[in-house]
């Protein structure tokens, strides 16, 4: 498993969030309300402005953070070889060059279990980890021994990260020991691998139910906490990161751990990545602007990025077949 | 830096806002302006200068209105009026849509301007300012629209007087000129001398729509123009700013007979509750106190938080505080830019200093007009700076135990504009609101504002109300004019009583009939020259004792109106039992043989107001936002009337009964010439259930008892139908309470008119969602 770790993006380290007891006083203690959430959300993009040279910055740090992501029936070896290789190179050499940036890479690659081993394959050298979704995703509604198991064939065949589904039915019955237990195991189950707790917050019904089960996983030892599967009617919103950011906030305060965050499905805009990081800037400090404690679930995003940077570059707006497909 | 180094840094960088169409229209302008009169920029003449706070360069020059420029403006003013009034609602509407549209198409030029005048960030003008600026127009152009069918009964004042605040030039402009012109007054308008700018912006808007010549005039300078424009032959003033000022306009308009609304300063409480979002909370503060850099009246500049979460939330701040961007107001991603003028920053900085209570935190802040966002925890309702508005980015704090300490704290101030509430709790939050002494209180968010919603305050922070219909009202007046109420004077006579047992009429005060401190009393004789009896002449010490009565009576207000509509059915009831005596008492004080049809009068008035005691209903406002804001009527508290001469009976009745039906408690003095149909009326109020103190009745000269009541601070509304104008006016100020005062008969007043003055319109906004 050592080897696993070495892959793991970037060099910082942290010590890794190995969870606490179960603490029903905090959890029951935290409130979020919707209202206040939105507003503070709907003034953060008019408040945060990166121009210029700085959103060309921004946006190749974004490129940093972003789990390059195939979750589709249809994926085959090939697809997910093409995909791999965008991820080693997402950014046209010559762009990068004029940018005067090192060479970037994305924060991972981000496939079902069957594909683990053509990405690690793809990726080996490069240092890029692969991320699998896993225990029955999306709905994680398979039986419980098969979705620890799922997490450790997934380890097994060299995934470096595993993006977890919660069942929301704990959350929505208020049975958050369940939820503590449940995360608790599959955390155990990724050994090395690092964790990744998708919320599915578009179906937890309310922001204090976002809340307080951002919080359970954490303490129950969640490396990461994620909005959606990108499967759900609603994916990652701004009230939605704004709340989960402020439990992570409150979690770094109380433990001094420190989890990561990732917006996943619908964030596809270049201007929404750098809202998003002024979020977690605003909220949670620079640190939190590193692959290692951030990343965007997304499979569009990269190319409206590439658009961005070669505009900033000549001035013109650019045009999608000028980019290689990932 | 390179590329490489800010992807390693991640700073943000400078994200400048573009002033050069700004700049160039001050260019195109000559960089010197005159005043706005008639339809045309005047000459520019000596002046001062408009100075961007930023970086200290000068914008432009202005010129200092002399006392023939005001005079000049308000002739074009009324010259306007009554054509501007006759051209109906409609058309005043297509005016003001067009002003609205205008000003929206120029809405980027409005903001930078203003930014570049005030220091704000330009997030903030162009976000916020210019946007309800626009709003307002929309709001009110319907408003025009709606005049006479809506408000048949309501008529324009004539020409208003306007002096607006330097830290929304724009806003309220808006907010004053908007409901102004819509209602067919015509304005005489002097901005802040540090930002008028936008004010001469908009004046070149108002040619571009083509609003006639003399409907809006605006006058620039320093103070001393806004008191030419007070001493002016206006028919009101409409002043926003700091109650200092506030209280000199009010000294200097009293007895002129000139409206006036006040929205002055405030120390508005920011109540944090064990249950709130904490978070959410403390991302409020950052729109309470770090908007506009604190310059704002009603800012929650006094945090008051439970004592179990205080460490936490203070915590939490300070970390909010630390990420707070201050600098370049121009730059969109700034959040708190430069204080208006160095004379502020210098008073915000005494201030400060001053202070060695408690213990200070602070950010940095770059050299220039600029002052660091600040918390000062551990402070004490005994705190200087818990108490005096500082009117810039400081927050001071203490904690409370219980939700009827946080009240009783909250409510420990001279001011009362406005509150925030942050709890989860739906049952604290609506029993909290009510309680608040404020015109506006948050629910859960802060410094909501709109159009349609009332805003205002209490105490101190002024009276009036801007926004909405309850907003109209400082525009409008009744629309039919009354023959005044005929003078009377008491009779005299040498004659025997009639009755020969003697009967001594004693005041009333707390539910007791108590002898006047004074140890005097005057005789009352009837027309055909009888001595009908003694009344007591009260003096500063009855008055005293009669609104600490009204004081210790506070319950009333919190009845229900079924309660006090019980009540008054109940005293029309005992007062209809002895109509006889009571049209007999009327005959032989007066004269005559109307006796009988003002008995008739008075106890339909009784029915009248007991009816509306649970009728006069609030509104939920239409405010663009999900959830409610609520205009609740109510009660102004205590209120002293001095009843009219005539009508002895309905003129005490008449101020009474809509009084208490809304939930006031009333010290009234009686009729002077004809005071024992009031003193007769007690025995009345005894048997009628009438809890003590909730009414109290003086007798003996106005002209005595006027002072000491209008200058009570535990008094919060004086209405005199008996004169005394100058002298109640020029007292009131001590607290800054409504006066109210008419020469209308008392059997003409309105009821709605009545209801509208005893009882204050709160605004409570409840945002909702879960």
């Amino acid at each position: 498993m050592t080897t696993v770790t070495q892959t793991h993006l970037p060099q910082t380290t942290e010590p890794r969030n190995d969870g606490i007891d179960l603490d029903m006083d905090w959890v029951m203690s935290v409130q979020a309300n919707t209202s206040a959430i939105e507003r503070r959300a709907a003034t953060l993009p008019g408040r945060r402005s990166v121009k210029k040279d700085y959103q060309a910055a921004w946006l190749a740090r974004a490129i940093t953070c972003i789990d390059l992501t195939t979750l589709s029936g249809d994926d085959t070896p090939g697809r997910v070889r093409r995909l791999c290789a965008k991820a080693r190179q997402p950014v046209r050499a010559d762009i990068l060059k004029q940018l005067g940036l090192p060479h970037i890479q994305t924060g991972a690659v981000c496939v079902y279990h069957d594909m683990i081993a053509t990405a690690v394959e793809a990726l080996d050298g490069s240092g890029i980890p692969v991320a699998a979704v896993s225990t029955g995703f999306p709905a994680g509604l398979s039986p419980f021994h098969l979705r620890v198991a799922e997490i450790e064939e997934s380890v097994k065949a060299g995934a470096a990260e595993i993006d977890i589904v919660i069942s929301r039915r704990h959350v929505l019955t208020g049975n958050w020991q369940a939820l503590y237990d449940e995360m608790r195991t599959f955390r155990a189950a990724c050994g090395d691998a690092h964790v990744k707790a998708i919320l599915a917050t578009g179906e937890l019904g309310t922001l204090r139910n976002v809340a307080r089960a951002s919080l359970v996983c954490m303490m129950a030892g969640a490396d990461f906490i994620k909005t959606s599967t990108g499967k759900e009617s609603v994916n990652a919103t701004l009230p939605v990161s704004l709340t989960m950011i402020r439990a992570i906030r409150a979690y770094h305060q109380r433990t001094g751990l420190r989890v990561g965050y990732k917006p996943a499905g619908g964030i596809s805009k270049a201007k929404d990545a750098l809202t998003y990081l002024a979020l977690m800037k605003d909220e949670l400090g620079n640190r939190w602007l590193e692959p290692d404690l951030f990343r965007f679930g997304a499979s569009s995003l990269l190319g409206d990025i590439e658009r961005q940077l070669e505009h900033h570059l000549t001035g013109a707006y650019s045009a999608a077949h000028r980019h290689p497909i990932g | 830096m390179t590329v490489k180094e800010i992807f390693e840094s991640m700073e943000y960088g400078p994200a400048a806002e573009d002033a050069s169409d700004a700049l160039a229209w001050l260019v195109d302008q000559g960089d010197r302006f005159g005043h706005f009169i008639n339809g045309n920029f005047t000459t520019p003449g000596d002046g001062f200068e408009a100075k961007n706070p930023a970086t200290g360069n000068v914008l432009a020059t202005l010129t200092q209105a002399s006392q023939a420029d005001v005079a000049d403006a308000v002739k074009a003013a009324r010259a306007a009026q009554p054509k501007w009034a006759k051209l109906g609602g409609h058309a005043r509407a297509k005016y003001l849509y067009a002003l609205a549209r205008l000003l929206q198409k120029h809405a980027r030029l409005f903001a930078v301007l203003e930014t570049l005048d005030n220091g704000k960030p330009i997030r903030e003008a162009r976000d916020i300012d210019i946007p309800l600026a626009i709003r307002h127009f929309y709001y009110h152009a319907g408003m025009a629209q709606l005049m006479e069918a809506e408000l048949p009964d309501r008529a324009p004042l004539g020409v208003c007087g306007q002096i607006i605040p330097w830290n929304f030039p724009l806003l309220m402009l808006a907010w004053k000129v908007a409901p102004a012109l819509a209602m067919g007054n015509t304005v005489v308008l002097k901005p802040a001398e540090y930002t008028s700018l936008t004010a001469l912006l908009f004046a070149d808007i108002c040619q571009q729509a083509g609003l006639p010549k003399g409907v809006l005039n605006i006058v620039t300078g320093h103070g001393t123009v806004g008191e030419m424009l007070t001493n002016s032959d206006v028919d009101k003033i409409a002043f926003t700013g700091s109650t200092d000022v506030g209280r000199r306009i009010r000294e200097a308009t009293a007895g002129s007979g000139k409206a006036l609304t006040l929205e002055l300063g405030g120390k508005s409480p920011y109540i944090i509750f064990d249950d709130a979002d904490i978070d959410s909370a403390i991302e409020g503060l950052v729109d309470a106190i770090w908007f506009n850099q604190g310059q704002v009246c009603c800012a929650g500049s006094r945090l008051l938080v439970a004592e179990s979460i205080a460490e936490d939330v203070y915590t939490r701040l300070k970390t909010r505080m630390s990420g707070l961007r201050i600098g370049n107001p121009l730059d969109k991603c700034i959040d708190v830019g430069a204080i208006v003028d160095p004379v502020q920053l210098a008073s915000i900085q005494a201030k400060v200093d001053a202070n060695s209570e408690g213990e200070t935190f602070q950010t940095t802040a770059p050299d220039g007009c600029y002052y660091p966002p600040t918390l000062i925890t551990g402070l004490h309702a005994a705190s200087d700076l818990m108490q005096d508005e500082i009117f810039g980015p400081v927050l001071v704090s203490t904690t409370f135990r219980t939700p009827a300490e946080a009240v009783q704290i909250a409510n420990n101030t001279r001011y009362g504009l406005a509150a925030t509430v942050w709890t989860e709790n739906v049952n604290l939050a609506l029993d909290i609101a009510p309680k608040l002494a404020a015109g506006i209180v948050w629910v859960n968010a802060t410094n909501l504002m709109d159009a349609a919603a009332g805003f205002g305050g209490v105490r101190e922070s002024g009276f009036g109300r801007e926004g909405g219909w309850e907003g109209l009202r400082a525009y409008t007046k009744p629309a039919r004019s009354q023959k005044p109420a005929s003078k009377v004077t008491a009779f005299t006579g040498d004659k025997a009583p009639t009755n020969p047992i003697d009967r001594t009429a004693k005041l009333y005060i707390g539910g007791k009939q108590s002898r006047p401190d004074s140890g005097y009393s005057k005789p009352v004789w009837g027309k055909n020259g009888a001595l009908l009896g003694h009344v007591s002449l009260a003096n500063r010490k009855d008055v005293r004792n009669a609104v600490e009565a009204n004081a210790n009576a506070a319950s009333w207000s919190k009845t229900t109106g079924h309660l006090r509509a019980q009540i008054l059915y109940y005293i029309a009831e005992n007062l209809a039992a002895r109509g006889d005596e009571f049209a007999k008492r009327l005959n032989a004080l007066q004269g005559g043989t109307k006796g009988k049809a003002e008995v008739d009068a008075t106890i339909n008035t009784l029915f009248t107001y007991a009816a509306w005691a649970d009728k006069y209903d609030g509104a939920a406002k239409g405010v663009p936002i999900r959830g409610i804001a609520l205009a609740m009527n109510e009660p102004v508290g205590t209120i002293a009337a001095l009843c009219p001469g005539t009508d002895p009976l309905l003129g005490l009745v008449g101020l009474m009964a809509p009084a208490i039906a809304m939930g006031n408690r009333i010290t009234a003095v009686a009729s002077t010439a004809f005071p024992l149909a009031a003193t007769d009326f007690i025995q009345i109020l005894e048997t009628s259930d009438v809890p003590a103190g909730v009414v109290n009745i003086l007798t003996g000269d106005p002209a005595e008892l006027a002072p000491h009541l209008a200058s009570h601070m535990n008094v919060d509304a004086v209405w005199s139908l008996n004169g005394h104008a100058a002298q109640i006016e020029a007292t009131s100020i001590s607290n800054l309470k409504r006066t109210w005062i008419t020469n209308t008969p008392v059997a003409h007043l309105k009821p709605q008119d009545m209801l509208a003055h005893a009882t204050e319109v709160k605004t409570i906004w409840v945002p909702y969602g879960e």
